[in-house]
Parts: C-alpha cells; structure tokens; sequence
C-alpha cells in the first residue's frame, strides 16, 4: 500500500493480480453467463423452496423409486462394463488377432452415435420381433424393449467405451517383466492376474467404471426410447423432471434436479479422486500398495 | 495351455460383446433405414418437417460451434502453462457438463429464462425476446452441453508444449495478438481440428437438454434428434429411420475423421497408445 505523498496525486491502480488478460476476461465471462448463471438459477431455485419442503419432494416414493432404477441399474450397467471392459482392453493391447483395429474403432462409437439414433435401434433391436429380442422372448421369455431390461441396455451400450479406455493405457504401461517375473517365482497365472496385475489396473477400472456409472446415472436420450417410462416400472430420473415439467410442477422438477446436480458434483469428486490416486500409484507403486 | 486358451478366448469374448452391444445397433440403423429401398429412404427427404429439422439442428451447431471453440481456446491460453491456486477446481467446473445429466441443463436453463417461473424470466418478456421453445434456448443448451470439448483438448497440448516459442516471438516485437494468431494457433492446430470435430458431433446429436427447453413442436423447434424421437412414437418408423441414419452417417463420419486426425495428433498427445 502506498501512502498518498502530499504534492502528487494518488492515481488508484488495481493490485497486478486483478488485472486479467483478454483471455481470462473471455473465459470468466463466458462461464459465468453460460454456466454459473443456469447453475446458479438452480441453486436459489431450489434454496427457495425450503428444507422441509426439500425433503419431502425429494423424498416422495415415486422419486425414490426413480432413484432407485436409475442409480440402480446405472451401477448393474457400470460394473457389468467394467468386468467386460477390462477383458476388451486386454484383448486390445496384449493380444493379436484379425479385426482387431476395427474392435478399437468400434468401442468409440457410442460416444459418436447420437443418442436418439441408439435408442431408436436398440429398442427396435430388443422389442419382441427384433434380431435380439425375438429370439430372447422364444427362448427366455424374456421381454427386453419397454421394460427395465432395456433401460439396462441402453445404460450398457452408453457406458461401455469409459472402462476400456480408462484402461487401456494404463495396461500399454505395464511391463510384461513384472508378471514373467512373478511366473519364475512359481505364481501361476492365476495368482499373477489377481495378486500383480489386477491391482495394479485397479485406478483405472475404478475411474472408468465411475465415469461410466455417472454417464449412465445423467443419460436420456437412449433410454426414453426403450423404455415404456411408466412409473416405479421403468421411468429414469431424467424422464420424472421432464414430467414434473410438463405437469408444471417446477418445484418438483427442480428439487429432482438439483439432488442429480448434487450426486453429479460428488461423482466428479471421486473420479477426480481416483485418477489423482492412480497417478500417484503410478509415480510410486510400492508405496501405495 | 492355459495361455493358449486364453489368447484365444479374450478376444473371443471381447468380439462377442462388442459386437451384440454396439455393431448390432449400428448395423440396425443401416437395415432399417434401406428396408424398403433406397426410392423410400430418398422419399423421407421431401418431409417438410424433416428439412426443417436438418435446418435447425445446422443453426444450432453454427453458432454453438464457434462460440464453444472461442471460448476454448481463450481458456485454453489463459489457464495452461500457468501455476494458480484453484486451477485443479477450475479445470473441474470446465469440466461440470460432462457430468451434468442433460435434463439438468435444460431444466437450469428453464428455472432461468422462463417467463413465468425463471430467475430472469422478468427481464426477459419486458425485452420481447423468446429464449425458452424457441431456438436461442436451444442453442444455449447446446453451447452449455458441448462447452468443454474444445478446452479440454487444447489445455493438455499447450501445457506440454511450454512458452519458448512464445516468448521468442515476443522478443522479437510481436504484439500478444501476433503470438496468439502466429504462433501458439498454429501449433496445437490438430487439437483444435479434435476438438471441433468432437464438439460439432456432440452439436448435431444432442438430445435431453434440447427436449427439455424446445418444446418439441413439429416443424419449428424441433432438431433432428428430436424428430427421430417423434416420429418413431407416431410409429412413422420409416421416417426416424431415414433421419436417424443421417445422423449416424455424421456420427460415423466424426469417428472416422476423428481416427485420421489422432493420427495426425501421433506421438503428440497419449490418448492413443495404441495406434
């Protein structure tokens, strides 16, 4: 702080850490009008309806039963990837077989493929005279498009490529001496899979499957269509917003919505989390383990 | 033996389940689309609501596009190569949309402008303007959907790259913008090509957060998504199957475009270790 020193006009200047570039000015400006504000009219929104009330539309049963199939079969859909994931990223970087560029292609295509194209063949796919669903129907009775098995589906087929590229580096990364060593130490496979290799994996599957899990928990587009969106059946959070919307219920709707902002903002916590922890343990692997 | 069985059978089962949970739906579309012939598919084009769709959906992404893209890459130069504290949160908050169920972001952007119940919704109808059903609100959800594509994938290349070209040029008298235009541009120029093919992919297939503030009224607000949703409830199946396999022709066009520049991109960046 300099003293005003009497004779010469104290000119105001701002501290140096407050002058901001163009380019902070842009992007300050820019997040602030086409993110904080929404954001923000969510919060008050939802501030202004109060605890109590909060709660209570927060807690109806037919909330909790959306909740429920969402985070529900979201969590099926993740782990179910993340099994089969890391078997696709092993095939992918440690094996050699005809076809394999275009598996690698192909894993990329859900995030390519809009979601209303997805779930238009995938319900069309699964409904009872589909390639999938018809023979699945004959032999199971199992009916697939229009019930919660196909709002399973569609959260599979969305979060499939997070685990396998999740993981997939990391694998490139692991040195095949570690496992041949733990093979001349008399470990068989099976101990070398579960005791050296997998562990070390585990970040990356942990991160992929919650990338994959929080995807799958935020997605519409693919499951309105193959569900039958009737309630405590099939109908996803996502879907009860816009019905409470419609039905002009934006106390609901935004009671609703701000508990899937909340578990949004937890989930990027914990992936954040999970890949600071696999860094670490890449950095320094004994430590860790 | 077991390795024998093994680098046979991992493949196997990676083969099977990718191809009955994605190359199958993929293959769908195709089938479906042609089911009757090419005369019928070309039919569907004449749908004025159809073209009035492809309309909608390219106004969105015009103008989404670039905005995202600018705002990517002032971002870009203002956060990497740079030590802050916060600078982890906000790499996160960039991040926030990703994770945001799109519902949520069309519901935020209802509480907002509607003039009814939205936080602006005063402002709004005194100015005369009409965000909500109507396209300036659907092409905000589909700025706020896409936002963070550009930055994340210039941030990580100029942060590698560091500032000696910078300050070189710098040196030798060029005005910030000159180093901007000159010399940072062009080098991380395939991670901006990536990001914008990332970023109009993701325009043109929007879905939850374009329902929820468009209102979906046939023939003015509704995107392409939109109608194949719509017209594959009215059992017009022909005619979501003729727009959605123009959609994943894109979608398709995007991986392929997007395989060529992760090429480009080479020893680069390490999102593709594998090619």
């Amino acid at each position: 702080m300099a003293l005003a020193i009497p004779g010469r006009r104290w000119r105001f200047a701002w501290p140096r850490w407050l002058v901001l570039s163009w380019s902070w000015r842009i992007t300050w400006l820019y997040l602030g009008l086409v993110l904080f504000l929404p954001l923000g009219a969510l919060a008050l929104k939802a501030a202004a309806v109060g605890p109590g009330q909060f709660w209570q539309l927060a807690t109806t049963p037919l909330a909790l039963a959306t909740y429920r199939i969402s985070f529900g079969l979201a969590l099926l859909a993740a782990l179910l990837n993340g099994v089969f994931g890391v078997v696709i990223a092993w095939a992918l970087v440690r094996c050699h077989f005809p076809g394999r560029r275009l598996l690698d292609s192909l894993i990329d295509l859900p995030f390519a493929l809009p979601t209303a194209v997805a779930g238009l063949s995938l319900a069309a796919i699964y409904s009872t005279n589909g390639w999938l669903g018809g023979p699945l129907q004959a032999l199971f009775g199992l009916k697939v498009s229009f019930t919660w098995l196909g709002v399973a589906i569609a959260m599979v087929f969305i979060s499939l490529p997070f685990v396998v590229r999740s993981v997939e580096p990391v694998l490139e990364a692991l040195e095949e001496d570690q496992e041949e060593a733990a093979w001349c130490l008399g470990a068989s496979p099976r101990q070398t899979l579960l005791k050296v290799v997998l562990p070390q994996l585990m970040p990356a599957i942990l991160a992929g499957v919650a990338q994959g899990y929080s995807r799958a928990v935020g997605e519409y587009g693919s499951v309105v269509m193959i569900s039958s969106n009737v309630p405590f059946h099939d109908l996803i959070a996502p879907t009860l917003i816009i019905q409470k919307l419609e039905e002009y219920d934006f106390a609901s709707a935004t009671v609703i919505g701000m508990v899937m902002l909340l578990f949004s903002l937890l989930s990027l916590l914990v992936i954040n989390g999970l890949q600071v922890w696999g860094r670490h343990w890449e950095a320094n692997p004994d430590l860790s383990a | 033996m077991p390795q024998l069985s093994a680098s046979i059978l991992i493949p196997l089962i990676a083969c099977l389940y990718v191809g009955v949970i994605i190359l199958l739906p993929a293959l769908e579309v195709v089938v479906g689309a042609f089911a009757k012939g090419l005369g019928p598919f070309l039919e569907n084009f004449q749908s004025a609501e159809l073209r009035s769709a492809v309309l909608l959906t390219l106004r969105c992404t015009v103008i989404a596009v670039p905005a995202n893209t600018i705002f990517g890459l002032a971002a870009a130069t203002a956060i990497a190569r740079r030590q802050f504290p916060g600078k982890a949160l906000l790499l996160s908050v960039i991040d926030l949309p990703f994770s945001i169920s799109p519902v949520v972001v069309g519901l935020m952007l209802v509480l907002l402008y509607s003039p009814t119940n939205g936080l602006l919704g005063g402002i709004v109808s005194s100015m005369g303007w009409k965000i909500l059903f109507s396209w300036p609100g659907m092409v905000l959800a589909t700025i706020i959907v896409t936002l963070p594509f550009m930055a994340r994938e210039v941030i990580p290349l100029l942060e590698e790259e560091g500032w000696d070209q910078e300050e070189a040029a710098r040196t030798l008298g060029a005005s910030n913008w000159q180093v901007f235009w000159k010399v940072t541009l062009p080098s991380v120029r395939w991670a901006v090509l990536y990001g914008l093919i990332l970023t109009t992919a993701r325009a043109l297939g929007e879905f939850g957060a374009v329902a929820v503030v468009s209102g979906n009224i046939a023939g003015r607000t509704q995107t392409l998504p939109l109608f194949v949703e719509d017209a594959y409830k009215q059992y017009n199946t022909e005619l979501a199957y003729g727009a959605a396999l123009v959609l994943g022709g894109v979608g398709l066009l995007s991986l392929l475009l997007k395989l060529f520049v992760e090429q480009m991109l080479g020893g680069l960046r390490d999102t593709d270790p594998s090619r």
